[in-house]
């Protein structure tokens, strides 16, 4: 390699600034560090890092904050929309994100996220969806698949004794002051590049002041599913994604020219 | 300064607003809501935060994220919200940031009534949330008192990096009392240097968590709580003290009850009785040095409350069981008119203490035939 040849050559992937360069403590073959490093991307991109701060939950995600490098607090179990409220309100000036499971978000965390949405609270939600509680060893959540074994439902989850998953996006969309709702997966590499453009979209939203935004990003859990990562992300695609089907659920009319 | 007449709710909110508030959440309960929809005109008009939450649970933790990001907060609630708030109140201390609530306290348990009552005593003093903390409870017993107490615990919130709590009943927080308001403070211009308010280049970035995995850094958080709590029992005990010169015996009340327990005691001073009364202000720290000094002169303690009899637990102790205790109570959003009371201190004064048996249990006998005789 001659020097011109460096002097040439041109930086295209690198370790994203916002965040930082240790290990994680998630298991090999999950999805959060593909999440993690897409939510930096972003965030370096847009040259957030220094305005943004961040909401973690309980769950796999608790420890984000370890990751991320700008300010973050520590929500309670389901209750980071209704803390990143309180920190967007005072700080209207600056981006606020929550990271948050399925557990968190959706079950305990019911009515803090649908009442965000209907606000239309200027703040983005980072929403992994894995089908189960991972943290504490693979529970039933709300999201679980139906038939689908956890250690809370042993015998696959019946939906005459326990009911049906719920679509988050489906039913935020539902709500006028939702901005962006959109689902996304990240089982390859074609659907992480459209999850990192939905990332982007959302951000866009909440920096352009037009209401709440979610992505959610179906995830694997392999140790939880018992499966090694390459059968999760076949398990995601084939059972994941026809429940719950990928794409934009609701799209600010201010958004649809966005292009990058 | 002008003496104008304002109603315990809306004067608890205006003197929150002139201590510096600028984030409050809040949801209606009964007898507080005045407070929350006071503050939904004021705080917008002064560009202020004023939201309303979907639930206790949420203005909270709308609380905690405005506490964490360096703002001045509060909320105010009765007694089923503050339940809600528990979880909320735990992480806040767990986290060591600040933040004010009023609690207008209603008869409970349960949904219970919208009557004053002081239920909430053990809830608040003793904790209440889960796991090791401790937050300072101050009892207010006249508007006055209140709005000088929600103003100053701004300050004392920030200073300690902790839960002020201002206890007051609904009767408190629903009359009319002639006050004076304290002078408006600026609102914070700079933002704590602790606090998850966006670093923007000029430090390095805050965390502000209350998860603690590793037990040993967990117990170096709890010794840290408890060397501010040390610090908060030195410097913040607070009580006021009628005809205690030359009492015999002391009335010990809080809040309303208190209130009304002067009324008593100088009725009886009327008639020659030496009885003083004994107000504690701050619950929590609990002024028990003064209680256990007090044991040496009287013969001993008459514990009033609007309720089963909480502090009277704490008075026992403080006073170390070396005199007598008495109580006389009322329960379930049901007020002691001063002539109960009085009835009792005549009752003292004239046969001398009971030892046998426990307080609460004379008291609640008595009870059972007041409360027939009332229907």
């Amino acid at each position: 390699m001659t020097t011109q040849n460096l002097e040439n050559m041109q930086v295209v992937y690198q370790h994203p600034e916002s965040l930082l360069d240790i290990n994680t403590h998630y298991c090999p073959g999950c999805t959060h560090g593909v999440a993690h490093r897409l939510v930096a991307e972003v965030i370096d991109e847009m040259g957030l890092r220094d305005n943004s701060i961040g909401v973690a939950s309980v769950g796999c995600s608790v420890f984000t904050y370890n990751y991320f490098d700008f300010d973050f607090v520590q929500a309670p179990h389901g209750r980071a929309p209704a803390m990143a409220t309180g920190i967007k309100r005072v700080h209207p000036d600056k981006v606020v994100l929550t990271y948050q499971g399925d557990g968190d978000m959706i079950s305990i965390g019911t009515g803090e996220i649908i009442h965000a949405a209907a606000r239309g609270e200027n703040i983005t939600v980072i929403f992994i969806n894995n089908s189960n509680y991972g943290m504490t060893g693979g529970q039933m959540a709300p999201t679980t698949l139906p038939g689908q074994k956890t250690t809370s439902s042993p015998k696959g989850r019946d939906v005459e004794q326990v009911g049906f998953p719920i679509r988050s996006c489906e039913l935020l969309a539902t709500l006028d002051g939702a901005g962006y709702i959109a689902r996304r997966s990240l089982h390859d590499p074609k659907n992480i590049r459209l999850a990192k453009k939905a990332i982007r979209t959302a951000f866009e939203t909440q920096v352009r002041g037009l209401g709440f935004s979610m992505v959610e990003l179906l995830s694997t859990c392999p140790t939880n599913w018992h499966l090694s990562p390459t059968k999760a992300i076949k398990w995601l695609e084939d059972n994941m994604i026809p429940y719950y089907p990928l794409g934009d659920y609701k799209v600010h009319p201010a958004l649809k020219d966005l292009k990058f | 300064m002008s003496r104008e007449l304002w109603k315990g709710n809306e004067a608890i909110a205006e003197a929150a607003v002139r201590a510096g508030l600028q984030a409050y959440f809040g949801y209606p309960i009964t007898p507080q809501t005045e407070a929350l929809e006071y503050l939904s005109a004021r705080l917008p008009e002064l560009g202020r935060v004023f939201l309303q939450a979907e639930s206790e649970l949420g203005a909270i933790n709308m609380v905690y994220g405005a506490a964490c990001a360096g703002a001045r907060t509060m909320t105010t609630t009765s007694s089923p919200g503050t339940s809600l708030m528990m979880e909320g109140l735990s992480y806040i201390a767990g986290t060591e940031v600040p933040m004010v609530l009023v609690d207008v306290v209603r008869g409970g348990p349960g949904l219970g009534n919208i009557a004053p009552a002081q239920g909430d005593y053990n809830q608040m003093v003793h904790g209440g949330g889960h796991g090791d903390y401790h937050p300072i409870v101050l009892a207010p017993a006249s508007i006055q008192e209140t709005i000088d107490t929600v103003y100053e615990m701004f300050d004392i919130a920030d200073k300690y990096r902790t839960i002020g709590v201002v206890m007051v009943d609904g009767s408190i927080g629903q009359m009319m009392e002639p006050v004076t308001l304290p002078p408006m403070k600026e609102v914070r211009k700079i933002w704590p240097d602790w606090s998850a308010s966006a670093a923007q280049g000029k430090r390095e970035r805050n965390v502000l968590t209350s998860i603690y995995l590793d037990p040993k850094e967990e117990e170096i958080t709890n010794l840290r709580l408890m060397k501010t709590w040390q610090q908060i029992e030195k410097n913040e005990v607070r009580y006021k003290e009628y005809f205690m010169d030359d009492a015999k015996f002391a009335v010990v009340g809080f809040g309303s009850a208190g209130r009304v327990a002067l009324s008593a005691v100088r009725a009886a001073r009327a008639e020659g009785i030496p009885v003083g009364l004994f107000r504690p202000i701050s619950l929590n720290p609990f002024p028990r040095q003064k209680i256990l000094e007090y044991t040496s002169k009287l013969s001993g303690f008459f514990v009033v409350e609007m309720n089963s009899g909480m502090m009277l637990d704490d008075v026992i102790l403080a006073s170390q069981s070396r005199i007598p205790v008495e109580y006389y109570g009322r329960m379930g959003g049901v007020m002691p008119f001063p002539d109960e009371i009085l009835r009792e201190i005549r009752l003292l004064h004239t046969n001398g203490w009971k030892t046998e048996g426990h307080p609460r249990d004379r008291w609640l006998a008595k009870l059972e035939t007041i409360v027939k005789e009332e229907m």
